[in-house]
């Protein structure tokens, strides 16, 4: 047999990568778990998981935490794919953050409870004693993104340093942790948005119905087009209007952006994707385009 | 900070047609960048992101503006400083991995920094590469930095050099100027015993030879830069003779209704080198107890053989005490058990040095185990390779030939023959810190 047979494909390799990094950790670590938000980079990183400890069940459970501000159609996907995958679903939710008086609602028409998340998504670190949470955070999402390591420490405080952060070499990770810290672990670090749709056409993965072109109340702000859900806060100059669109991320509701689109199916998705010509986060994301340094800010304090 | 530059406008008609769907049967190629403030490597990065089209409208709306507000033009050098810091500063900090895809490859790239203080940047990042690129200004020649980089690449073992020899078109394309930079650098080169060496006359400001062949180099015959990144032969790269297998969990399925599982045991991990094949008699390691491979469980069910990097699961038809840490290979080729290690080690802390006596801990494949340093043999000088044997200490950025005892035995290969198996790190048990990384020399 001659060497050119022992070559793996790209999205094998960064499976095969991906399936080494999570094993490492639960081995490594006392409590792991997985952040899981129904979007497709999640439901990728739940496969890997999956196949990483088959045909044994996964050994931690998954952790949502929920905004309240979410499309209907993603709860539902959430709660059935748990329950198809076997998995245990811890919820940390942002309105209880909200009650117990730990964060307070932003006002005004952009209020978003995408910041506030950290708060509720540290405190559920620290009252499930987790040391180690799983993201399907990419590095070519964004450039703060693109320097942070696969396992990336965390203080007492959930802060990540961007100045100070271990090296990692070769397939070695530096696991070691004091209590009360925890580290942020991302195995789909080397994965870019077309290889994680390549994957999921390669696996079959039911992804949520709102990644699909589909028929939506929307408005229009900062050139984004918002969906007329109740929390988006849509003021009376923002007139609503009949779009048909797809969702190239699904994050918080009252910040996540459609995109016009007649892609229905898979293959039409992925043809999209590989001739747009604007990031995802750029294209669909309010909390990015408050400034250059938006996503640095918000991991610097404890975000995904 | 690099030379103000204006965005390549054309794209090649080869890269346009680019079909999505291939991307599932294209290979990775890893490479790493080295070159420092001047030598233009931002520019040839955003060149080949932006040709290939990895730059998108907001990121380069983004770069303009930026541009804009500091009175520049258009400064592709800020699409790989991702970090507000690095922006003020007008430096690169830390290692940025980019991505980028052709029909033929995905690439990525580690962009390390050049400056001496940041040798630990880019030994983080050719840990794992593929290929290195070195730059090199055509005008200034081959600078102390080109040897540190050339050095560094070579000790990781990085299997494929490719010397970009930038800024071709401030010396006219002059083919004597470009000769005498391939000359002095392959003298070097061969005092390295470096492996597989490349070199290319480019200018990334106007692209020549990044993307396509250029008229101004006639004299020239040899690929582009992305035509030698795409063809680069990298398979026979991997070890396929000896078979490692690091033990890295142990996966019994509890309380499963399936009476099938109720005796599974399988041992996952990585294969680090060679192939495994069902049937295949194996040794464990530390027992010295052979077994024979049963089943070989991939991440879509059952196959014949496992390869490196594959994540695989095997069962084994005897019941043998294993568990993580431990070692599969072959009854006649197993890797050295030591406790006693020599190894070229990069220090990597500014908060402590390493020194004769210093405790440590020393992770290497899935095993970790304290140490101690027992004697510091040089420092070698990155620059003039020189060994300095009066050294009593390593810091920062410095790197040495260093003794080490180990407290439980570990399952190793030289670092030049097996990356995975010769390679370590080091970490402070105190810190939990990453201090250093270690390439074994000399197991035994």
């Amino acid at each position: 047999m001659t060497q050119s047979d022992y070559l793996l494909s790209q999205l094998d390799l960064l499976e095969a990568e991906s399936i080494q990094i999570i094993r490492e950790i639960a081995a490594e670590f006392e409590k792991p778990v997985l952040l899981f938000s129904g979007g497709k980079d999640s439901i990728v990183l739940l496969r890997l998981a999956q196949k990483a400890f088959a045909p044994a069940a996964l050994p931690f459970p998954v952790m949502h935490v929920d905004t309240g501000h979410n499309f209907p159609e993603v709860i539902e996907f959430r709660d059935r794919t748990v329950e198809e995958f076997g998995v245990r679903l811890v919820v940390a939710s942002v309105q209880d953050s909200i009650d117990a008086g730990r964060v307070q609602e932003e006002t005004g028409r952009r209020a978003s409870r995408n910041r506030l998340q950290t708060v509720t998504l540290l405190d559920a670190i620290e009252e499930h004693a987790f040391d180690a949470a799983f993201g399907g955070a990419r590095r070519d999402e964004e450039k703060a993104r693109a320097k942070e390591r696969v396992v990336s420490f965390r203080d007492d405080f959930g802060q990540w340093d961007p100045k100070n952060q271990r090296p990692e070499l070769w397939n070695l990770f530096n696991t070691r942790i004091k209590k009360g810290e925890h580290v942020r672990v991302f195995p789909l670090s080397n994965w870019t948005e077309l290889d994680i749709w390549d994957y999921i056409r390669r696996e079959e993965l039911e992804l949520p119905p709102i990644y699909f072109a589909h028929q939506r109340a929307v408005f229009e702000r900062d050139g984004m087009l918002l969906a007329d859900l109740p929390y988006a806060n849509r003021g009376d100059d923002e007139p609503p209007f009949e779009a048909t669109v797809r969702y190239r991320t699904v994050g918080d509701a009252s910040c996540t952006g459609a995109v016009e689109s007649s892609a229905t199916s898979l293959d039409e998705v992925i043809d999209e994707i590989a001739a747009t010509r604007i990031t995802e986060r750029g294209q669909t994301r309010a909390d990015d385009r408050s400034s250059e340094a938006a996503m640095e800010d918000r991991k610097k304090e404890g975000y995904f | 900070m690099t030379a103000p530059t204006t965005a390549p406008t054309t794209t090649p008609a080869a890269l346009a047609e680019t079909d999505p769907r291939d991307t599932r049967t294209m290979d990775l190629l890893r490479f790493a960048t080295a070159g420092s403030v001047d030598d233009g490597k931002s520019t040839l990065i955003g060149r080949l992101l932006h040709d290939s089209k990895a730059v998108f409208a907001d990121q380069l709306e983004s770069v303009e503006r930026t541009s804009a507000d500091r009175g520049e033009d258009t400064n592709l050098a800020l699409l790989t400083d991702g970090l507000r810091a690095e922006r003020e500063q007008g430096i690169t900090i830390d290692v940025a991995y980019r991505y980028f895809a052709t029909p033929r490859r995905k690439f990525i790239i580690a962009d390390t920094p050049g400056h001496i203080q940041y040798t630990r940047n880019m030994v983080t990042g050719a840990s794992t590469a593929d290929l290195a690129i070195i730059l090199v200004d055509a005008r200034k020649g081959m600078l102390e930095q080109s040897r540190r980089h050339a050095f560094l690449a070579t000790l990781l073992n990085v299997p494929h050099l490719v010397v970009a020899v930038n800024k071709m078109d401030l010396v006219d394309y002059d083919q004597d100027t470009y000769q005498k930079i391939v000359d002095d650098f392959s003298a070097f080169a061969a005092k390295l015993k470096a492996g597989d060496l490349t070199f290319i006359p480019v200018s990334a400001l106007n692209g020549d030879n990044v993307v396509e062949p250029s008229p101004n180099t006639p004299w020239y015959r040899g690929p582009s830069l992305l035509h030698h990144l795409e063809h680069v032969h990298i398979a026979s790269d991997r070890n396929l003779i000896d078979v490692r297998f690091p033990v890295q969990y142990v996966i019994r399925p509890q309380a499963t209704d399936d009476p099938e599982l109720h005796d599974y045991r399988g041992y996952a991990g990585q294969v680090a080198g060679g192939v495994l094949k069902t049937g295949d008699e194996v040794v464990h390691l530390p027992s010295g107890l052979t077994t024979t491979i049963t089943h070989i469980d991939g991440p879509n069910g059952p196959v014949p053989e496992a390869h490196p990097p594959m994540s695989v699961t095997l069962r084994l038809a005897d019941e043998i005490d294993i568990s993580r840490g431990d070692m599969i290979a072959r009854p006649n080729n197993r890797p050295k058990s030591v406790q006693d290690v020599e190894a070229m080690v990069c220090w990597m802390t500014p908060d402590q040095a390493l020194t004769p006596r210093s405790k440590v801990l020393l992770k290497h494949t899935t095993q970790t185990a304290k140490a101690m340093v027992k004697e510091l043999h040089y420092r070698l000088d990155v620059n003039t390779l020189h060994r300095d044997e009066e050294a009593t200490a390593l810091e920062l950025n410095e790197i040495g030939r260093v003794g080490l005892r180990v407290a439980a035995p570990l399952f190793a290969d030289e670092y030049t023959r097996n990356r995975l198996t010769g390679g370590f790190i080091l970490i402070d048990e105190a810190t939990d810190r990453t201090i250093g990384a270690g390439m074994i020399v000399s197991a035994g």
